[in-house]
């Protein structure tokens, strides 16, 4: 047995500030050279468990410890942040609020810059860690200039530089898309055969993470571990669902189909894993299924027509995009970073004029329409709900825009009150908006939105940073409003969200429409998939292996089925 | 859309290939030496080697124009004040007046006024060429650096850096919150009258700040995972050791400046007169 780098015994801690402790009695070993994955839904304590090894806990964070924590045989009360940071490298969620240096270069410097590290050394030191996770030559280039995953590489250069033993990946996939997301796995997986780094990472996209393989997965409950498996044993028993975390898609297409999932059939990854009678078991459920009924077409609502758009003539960020949305429709936006989606929405809603092209509501142009005028009908859901609220109770906040319309106070009381329910806010009214959580808080802006009655919700990234728990809650509530006629369109690079609640998706690239069809046609075409960084579906592989002549359709009806047993269980 | 202001843009000069540290002590002191004297001929001398410095950085003026004409603004604007508010300053410095042209009530033009503006001109004309070439042709990796290296603590000097780092970010939140602002019918524009136009940016303002906050938190606790503040000095991945070249332009700049004041206060007064 290796060397134990990380010990936990009878961990306990509680935040200062409030009443239960967040861990309890933790007993967990970390050995060197291993690679474990923590999972866990919000409030599981998974990332307080993150901070008690990075010294965030007690040192950023006070609060009550009893137990004990050592690293590298070392109590982390007596070594300190600046201690520990020696030791463990911390990759934090957010690549923009971590990114300290004008230019990639000194951001991989800065922790050799603290340590006072000679300048000629440095540069050596900065050069080899850009090399060893491939951004050589982008050193002096600036952050606005990077994408997503440039940045993330960065990071990791930039606690690699100083020879650290341990790598801690603070949800590491969370604002990367999918296809991106791959490539930081891929990464931290060829980072830790090369360096024999013991790695951590803190993740809840289980199927993402299990691309390569880890050595034990541990999963947090309400602030205990619920489970300390290899993949293989964990995926096969029923303590994921128990914990409210969401298996890898293909494992419940494959439950659906009547197989047991075994340790056996290696059911961790899709290439190694043995169907053996599944095959048929999923060929046989596939002939049963249902065939899907096309919905009725609805009238259409919005049309965009040729609209081009740039900030300056050479370079345009979109050109001559054409889409129409029909009433009540649930429609996805897809594309990479750059492609335009943004744009997209905000030429919808007034922020920019297109330079070229007319948009169109109920068949009216809105060319002439104010910002303001707009939004009567098509009210905007930004990714940060920090960005929009400017109130601090509740009730003012979801107010705010009637009473600048001048609307009666006894109307704006009705309306809110009555949006507040359908919002499931009704009994917070009267709290202020800094007591709740994110997730209460995207619903907040939803409700000052809907209050307004819009004919359309355009949603930017509705369910980023969310459980599978919280996705669920919004996206059916979603899906309630699109069932009363509101049309949604969401901003979104969230395969399971466009798979499994969009009716449509469109696909930008380079400021081009490249496709507008249903999302598993999408999701299923490869060279769609690869323009828009996006990732094949593990259903399609999962139904290509099993030898099935439809995978599309298969993947449809999989969605059609599983639609139905989510709405009852919620 | 934007107007390029006064970026750094990567260029290979003398003045260019000079480390921040030097520029920033050469353009402190060129200042206050430019400012001290009023002797006509320093001043036209100092003249010359600054425009002559700027010709050798070779920086475009496409990249300095707007600043320079919103300098130059506010430099007729100096110049009306002073006219407006003390027309005959300028005899009481140099003790004569030459009556040139009388205007109405108490202005009258007089030549010792007009050498005296003259004089004025001159300075800014001085201190201009070389603050912009600071500017233009400073890496900003290198100013916290350089600040460091004049003797400024580390942490203060690397909250410049920061502020550069975060500057384009904090006006992205401001543009998005502004937007959602806007949507909701919170109006920033003229048609608001001005006391509820104010009231309405207040409300645009605490997102912001609000934002901010847990932007700085963040970076706070990266910055401390990363080891920032435990030592007492830390070094710089952009600092440049001094060259032959730095320790000149600091040496001519000093001779400069020490040549300047002699001649300056040689007869006593700061002021020089061709009266």
């Amino acid at each position: 047995m290796s060397k134990t780098v990380i010990e936990f015994t009878d961990f306990t801690f509680k935040y200062r500030a409030q009443q239960e402790p967040t861990l309890h009695k933790i007993n967990l070993k970390i050995h060197e050279g291993e690679k474990i994955l923590i999972v866990g839904p919000s409030g599981s304590g998974k990332s307080t468990l993150a901070h008690c090894i990075n010294g965030l806990i007690p040192f950023a964070y006070p609060g009550e410890i009893s137990g004990t924590l050592t690293v590298k045989g070392t109590d982390t009360k007596e070594l300190g942040i600046a201690g520990l940071s020696e030791v463990v490298g911390t990759v934090l969620q957010d690549p923009d609020g971590q990114f300290v240096g004008l230019t990639v270069g000194e951001d991989i410097a800065f922790s050799l810059e603290n340590a006072a590290v000679p300048v000629r050394e440095m540069h050596e030191r900065v050069e080899a860690a850009a090399r060893a996770v491939d951004i050589q030559e982008l050193l002096t280039a600036s952050p606005q200039e990077l994408s997503g995953g440039q940045k993330q590489k960065t990071m990791l250069a930039g606690v690699l530089v100083s020879n650290v033993d341990v790598l801690l990946f603070d949800e590491p996939l969370a604002s990367l898309d999918p296809y991106t997301g791959t490539g930081a796995i891929e990464l931290i997986d060829r980072v830790q055969r090369e360096t024999g780094n013991t790695v951590i990472i803190i993740e809840h996209r289980l199927e993402e993470v299990l691309h390569r393989p880890v050595d034990r997965i541990i999963v947090m409950n309400e602030g205990v571990i619920a489970a300390d498996l290899p993949a293989a044993q964990l995926l096969s028993s029923p303590l994921l669902a128990e914990s409210g975390l969401r298996e890898p898609l293909y494992l419940t297409a494959l439950k659906y189909a009547g197989c047991e999932i075994t340790p056996e059939m290696n059911p961790q990854h899709l290439d190694g894993i043995r169907l053996e009678t599944g095959a048929a078991r999923l060929r046989a459920w596939y002939e049963a299924s249902e065939v899907p009924q096309e919905a009725e077409a609805a009238p259409v609502l919005l049309e965009l027509r040729d609209l081009t758009f740039g900030y300056d003539k050479q370079a345009p960020v979109l050109q001559g995009l054409s889409f129409s949305v029909r009433r009540g429709e649930m429609l996805c936006i897809a594309g990479r970073n750059g492609a335009g989606k943004s744009t997209v929405s905000k030429l919808i809603c007034g922020f920019y004029r297109p330079s070229a092209g007319s948009i169109l509501l109920n068949g009216r142009d809105l060319a002439a329409d104010t910002i303001k005028e707009r939004a009567e009908h098509i009210g905007f859901v930004m990714q940060n709900p920090n960005h929009m609220i400017s109130m601090t109770l509740i009730y003012d906040e979801v107010a705010l825009g009637l009473k600048l319309r001048g609307f009666a106070e006894e109307e704006i009381r009705g309306r809110v009150h009555k949006v507040l329910q359908i919002c499931g806010l009704y009994e917070f009214r009267e709290w202020p908006v800094s007591a709740l959580s994110y997730g209460q808080k995207k619903r907040v802006t939803i409700a000052s939105i809907l209050v307004l009655e819009p004919e359309v919700l355009l949603l930017d990234e509705p369910t980023a940073g969310q459980d599978y728990r919280h996705y669920n809650e919004i996206m059916e509530f979603l899906r309630g409003l699109g069932s009363t006629g509101i049309t949604v369109i969401m901003i979104t690079h969230d395969m399971h969200l466009m798979l499994e609640y969009a009716e449509r998706t469109i696909v930008l690239a380079e400021g081009r429409k490249l496709a507008d069809a249903r999302p598993e046609v999408i999701l299923t075409d490869r060279d769609i998939v690869g323009s828009a960084n996006l990732k094949e579906t593990s259903l399609f592989a999962l139904a290509v292996k099993a030898g099935l002549n439809q995978p599309v359709e298969f993947v449809r009806r999989f969605i059609e089925y599983d639609r139905g047993n989510r709405a009852d269980e919620s | 859309m934007k107007a390029k202001m006064l970026t750094y843009t990567r260029q290979d000069s003398p003045v260019h290939r000079l480390t921040g540290a030097t520029k920033l002590i050469i353009f402190a002191v060129w200042s206050v030496s430019a400012m001290i004297t009023y002797d006509t001929r320093c001043l036209l001398l100092m003249l010359l080697f600054s425009l002559a410095v700027f010709r050798i950085s070779r920086v475009r003026f496409q990249d300095y124009a707007f600043v320079l004409y919103f300098i130059l603004l506010f430099f007729l604007l100096n110049h009306i004040a002073i006219f407006a508010f003390s027309p005959l300053e300028g005899t009481r410095i140099y003790g004569t007046r030459h009556d040139l042209l009388h205007l109405a009530g108490r202005y009258t033009l007089t030549a010792e006024q007009l050498f005296y503006q003259f004089n004025i001109a001159l300075k800014y004309a001085v201190v201009i060429p070389m603050a912009l070439l600071f500017l233009l042709t400073t890496d900003p990796s290198e100013f916290a650096a350089s600040l460091n290296r004049v003797g400024v603590n580390y942490k203060i000097a690397y909250s410049v850096s920061l502020a550069l780092r975060y500057i384009p970010d904090i006006q992205q939140d401001y543009e998005n919150i502004s937007f959602s602002a806007q949507a909701r019918g919170i109006d920033i524009s003229r048609k608001e009258k001005l006391p509820k136009r104010l009231k309405n940016i207040v409300s645009i303002l605490l997102p912001l700040i609000l934002t901010s906050i847990e932007r700085i938190e963040k970076i706070s606790t990266a910055m401390e995972l990363r080891g920032f503040g435990t030592g007492r000095t830390r070094t710089w991945y952009r600092a440049r050791p001094f060259t032959r070249s730095d320790y000149a332009a600091l040496c001519l700049m000093v001779g400069i400046s020490a040549a300047a004041t002699i001649i300056t206060f040689y007869d006593g007064s700061r002021f020089y007169s061709i009266f």
